[in-house]
C-alpha cells in the first residue's frame, strides 16, 4: 500500500517533469531522440532480453553514423524489468520520466502488459520483439502497442487461411496429443476453422506412445475429412500419417511447428511426402539478416541471441517511422508505422491496424523429396 | 450401424489385442511359475526392437537381400532378447528367490529403469526410424485399405506363437516340467525337476515372444525409442491381469478384450478417454472376478 502510493506520487511528479521536458523539447531541434530499451536484462530470462539491447545498439550506431534521425542524435535509455510485471511498472515510469520518445520492449508478455498502460497514458509508442500474447494487440486495449513477432494465434490463423484458400478443404478432423502445446494449438485451430465456416468433424486426443493408432485412423477415414490437422509433436504425427497411408488413405495432413522438424521426415520416410506444416519463417537467407548478424559478430564477438532479428527490425521500424513522420508526435508516428514499409532482417514490414507486423511470422511448408519446402 | 466400419474397428482391435497378447504372454508365464511380476519385460521388448534395428542396418549395409535380412535380424533380436531375459533373471531375481515377494518386485522395477536408462545412454533419446521389414504383399493389395500387410503379419505371427506355446506347454517334456513347477516348486524339485533350469527357460521363452512382438510392432509403427517398452508393457500387464495372470489363454483373451475395447471405444466414443476406459474395464473385471477372466481363484497374500 505504502509502496503503491509512493509509486503513484513518483508517477505524478515524473509525469509533470515529462510534460515540461516535452514542452521545452519542442523548441530545440538538437535534443536527442530517446529510444528506450526495456525488458529482461537480468535474471532467468536475461538471455531473451539482452539481444534486444545489442540489436538496438547496432541500429542506433548505424543511424548516428549517418547523421542521426531528423538531424538529431539517437540516445538509448536501457531499463531492466527482469521480466516481472511488478518491476515493469517502475521501469516504464522511469523511462517516461526520463522523457523517452519511443520504447523497444518489453520482452515478456506479462511485463509488457503492465507497462503498456503507463506508456498509453503518456502517449508513447511501445514495440516488442518478443511478446506473443494474442490479446496484447487483438484486444484493442493498447493502440500504442506494436510488435515484430507473430502472436500465439497467428499460426492457427495461417493454418486456417492455408486450408481454406489453398487446399480448399470443406471438412477437417482436428487430432491432438492431449498435451499443453498440442491441445492448445488444436483448440485454437478448431475455433478458427469453425469461425471460417469449415466443418470440424472430429476433435480428439490420442495417447502419445500408444502401440498403434488404427482406431483413430479408421475414425478419420469414416468421417471423410479432407484434411487432418495435427496438434502435437512429430513422433505421433509420423505414426498417424504412416498408418493412414498404409490404409491407402490420401487425406492430407497439416501440422504446426511441433511437426516441422527434420526428425519427422527421417522417421516417417516416404510417408512424410506431401505433409504440410506451419513453422517460423526462415530469415537466415535475408541479406539484411546476414549483415546484421555480421555486425553483431564484429561488435560482440558472438552469434546473436534469441529475438535479435525481431528486435533489430523493431528498432529499425521505430526509427524509420520517426524519420517518415518528421517528429516523435504520437499520432504522426502511429500513422507512419501503419503506412510506411521498412526493410528489416525479417523482410519488408509495416504494421496492421492492430499493431502486428505484416509479412512476418510463420510460413507453410510442404514435404517434398525428403525436405520441408516453403510454400510461397 | 455401419457394418464395414464395425469390421474395420474389429480388425484394428484384433491387431492391437494381438500385440498386447504377445507381450502379455511373457508376464503371465513368469508369474505362473515364480509369482513375480517382471516389470523389466517391457524393456526386453524394447531391446528386441533395438537389436532388430541395429542388425537390419548392418545386414543391409552388407548387401544381403531383404528376406535374409528379415530372418537374420529377427533371429538375432530373439537370441539377444533371450540372453537379456536369462541374465536379468540370474542377476536380479534368482538371488531373491526366497526373499519376500516385495523385494523381487522392487528388483524388477529397478531392472526396468536400469535397462531403459542403459539404452538411453548407450543409444539415443531420439526417435529412430525403423525400416518396414515386412513388405507390402502384392496379393494382399485389394484388402490393404482394411488391413495392411504388416497388420496381417502381426495376426498370423501371434496365432502361430500361440499355437506353438500351447504345444510346448501341453505336449513337451519341458512344458510338463513348467506346469509342475508352477503347481508346486518344492514337489517338482523332489521328483527330480531342475527348477532353476525351468525358470530360466520360462524367462527365455517369454523374452523371445516379447522380442517377436517388438520387431512386429516397430516394423508396423515405423519408429522406436528407449521408452516404447513402458506403455506397451503397462498395457500388456493390464491384459495379463485382465485375463487372469498366470493363465496363458487368459493372457491372449485379456489382450484381445483390451485391444477390442480400446478400438471400439475410440471408434464410437472419444479417443481422449481410451486409456481411462481400458483401466476402467480392468477395475470392473477385478471387482467382479478378482482373479481375472480365466484366472484360478486363490486366496493369497501379496
Amino acid at each position: 500500500m505504502k509502496k503503491n502510493s509512493v509509486a503513484k506520487m513518483c508517477a505524478m511528479i515524473f509525469t509533470g517533469v515529462v510534460m515540461s521536458v516535452l514542452i521545452s523539447g519542442l523548441g530545440f531541434a538538437e535534443e536527442p531522440i530517446k529510444l528506450g530499451v526495456a525488458g529482461a536484462h537480468s535474471g532467468d530470462l536475461a538471455s531473451y532480453g539482452i539481444p534486444s539491447i545489442k540489436a538496438a545498439e547496432l541500429v542506433v550506431k548505424e543511424a548516428n553514423a549517418k547523421g542521426g534521425i531528423l538531424g538529431r542524435k539517437v540516445e538509448l535509455l536501457i531499463e531492466d524489468d527482469a521480466c516481472k510485471p511488478e518491476v515493469a511498472t517502475n521501469t516504464a515510469t522511469k523511462l517516461v520520466s526520463e522523457g523517452v520518445h519511443v520504447v523497444l520492449g518489453h520482452i515478456c508478455s506479462g511485463a509488457t502488459k503492465t507497462a503498456l498502460g503507463i506508456y498509453k497514458d503518456a502517449k508513447i509508442i511501445c514495440m516488442s520483439p518478443s511478446a506473443t500474447n494474442t490479446d496484447l494487440t487483438l484486444s484493442g486495449d493498447y493502440p500504442n502497442f506494436y510488435r515484430t513477432i507473430a502472436y500465439d494465434d497467428a499460426q492457427a490463423k495461417l493454418q486456417v487461411e492455408f486450408a481454406t484458400n489453398v487446399l480448399k478443404v470443406k471438412k477437417v478432423a482436428v487430432i491432438h496429443d492431449k498435451g499443453d502445446y498440442g491441445k492448445g494449438a488444436a483448440e485454437l485451430a478448431k475455433k478458427k476453422f469453425e469461425d471460417a465456416g469449415i466443418q470440424v468433424l472430429l476433435f480428439e486426443g490420442v495417447s502419445p506412445g500408444a502401440v498403434d493408432y488404427s482406431a483413430i485412423v479408421q475414425k478419420i477415414k469414416r468421417s471423410k475429412a479432407d484434411l487432418v490437422v495435427w496438434g502435437g509433436y512429430h513422433p505421433e504425427a509420423s505414426k498417424i500419417v504412416a498408418q493412414m497411408r498404409k490404409k491407402r488413405m490420401d487425406t492430407m495432413l497439416l501440422g504446426a511447428d511441433g511437426l516441422k522438424d527434420d526428425t519427422f521426415i527421417k522417421v516417417a520416410g516416404k510417408y512424410a511426402e506431401g505433409v504440410y506444416a506451419t513453422g517460423p519463417k526462415d530469415v537466415s537467407q535475408n541479406p539484411l539478416a546476414i549483415s546484421a548478424k555480421k555486425a553483431h559478430q564484429e561488435a560482440y564477438g558472438a552469434d546473436p541471441g534469441a529475438f535479435f532479428y525481431s528486435a533489430y527490425a523493431a528498432a529499425q521500424a521505430l526509427l524509420n517511422a520517426i524519420e517518415k513522420a518528421g517528429s516523435t508526435d504520437y499520432d504522426k508516428l502511429s500513422k507512419a508505422l501503419k503506412t510506411e514499409y521498412v526493410d528489416t532482417p525479417l523482410g519488408k514490414i509495416k504494421f496492421d491496424e492492430n499493431g502486428d507486423a505484416t509479412g512476418i511470422g510463420f510460413s507453410v511448408y510442404k514435404v517434398e523429396k525428403g525436405q520441408f519446402v516453403e510454400i510461397k | 450401424m455401419d457394418l464395414q466400419y464395425l469390421f474395420e474397428l474389429f480388425l484394428g482391435g484384433l491387431v492391437r489385442g494381438s500385440i498386447y497378447a504377445l507381450i502379455a504372454l511373457g508376464y503371465t508365464m513368469v508369474y505362473g511359475i515364480i509369482e513375480l511380476i517382471n516389470f523389466a519385460h517391457g524393456e526386453i521388448y524394447m531391446i528386441g526392437a533395438f537389436t532388430a534395428l541395429i542388425m537390419t542396418s548392418v545386414l543391409t549395409m552388407m548387401g544381403l537381400n531383404q528376406l535374409a535380412v528379415i530372418v537374420l535380424a529377427s533371429v538375432a533380436a530373439v537370441v539377444y532378447a533371450c540372453a537379456y531375459g536369462f541374465t536379468v533373471e540370474k542377476l536380479a531375481y534368482k538371488p531373491l528367490r526366497n526373499a519376500p515377494r516385495l523385494s523381487a518386485l522392487i528388483s524388477a522395477i529397478g531392472m526396468s529403469l536400469f535397462l531403459q536408462n542403459y539404452v538411453l545412454l548407450a543409444q539415443t533419446s531420439d526417435f529412430l526410424p525403423f525400416p518396414s521389414l515386412i513388405p507390402d504383399f502384392h496379393f494382399w493389395e485389394p484388402y490393404a485399405h482394411v488391413l495392411s500387410s504388416q497388420e496381417l503379419m502381426i495376426l498370423i505371427t501371434t496365432a502361430v506363437v500361440m499355437v506353438f506355446l500351447t504345444f510346448l506347454i501341453k505336449f513337451t517334456k519341458i512344458g510338463k516340467a513348467m506346469r509342475a513347477t508352477a503347481q508346486d516348486k518344492i514337489m517338482a524339485a523332489l521328483v527330480g525337476i531342475d527348477v532353476n533350469r525351468v525358470i530360466s527357460f520360462t524367462f527365455v521363452v517369454g523374452s523371445a515372444t516379447a522380442a517377436i512382438g517388438g520387431i512386429l510392432i516397430a516394423s508396423h509403427i515405423g519408429q522406436i525409442n528407449f521408452y516404447i517398452g513402458f506403455l506397451a508393457g503397462i498395457k500388456a500387464f493390464v491384459a495379463a491381469v485382465l485375463g487372469g495372470i498366470g493363465s496363458i489363454p487368459g493372457a491372449v483373451l485379456g489382450g484381445l478384450v483390451l485391444g477390442m475395447a480400446e478400438s471400439f471405444f475410440t471408434g464410437f466414443l472419444l479417443s481422449d478417454y481410451e486409456d481411462i476406459f481400458a483401466f476402467l474395464i480392468l477395475v470392473f473385471i477385478l471387482i467382479f472376478r478378482p482373479a481375472g477372466i480365466l484366472g484360478r481363484a486363490e486366496t493369497q497374500k501379496v
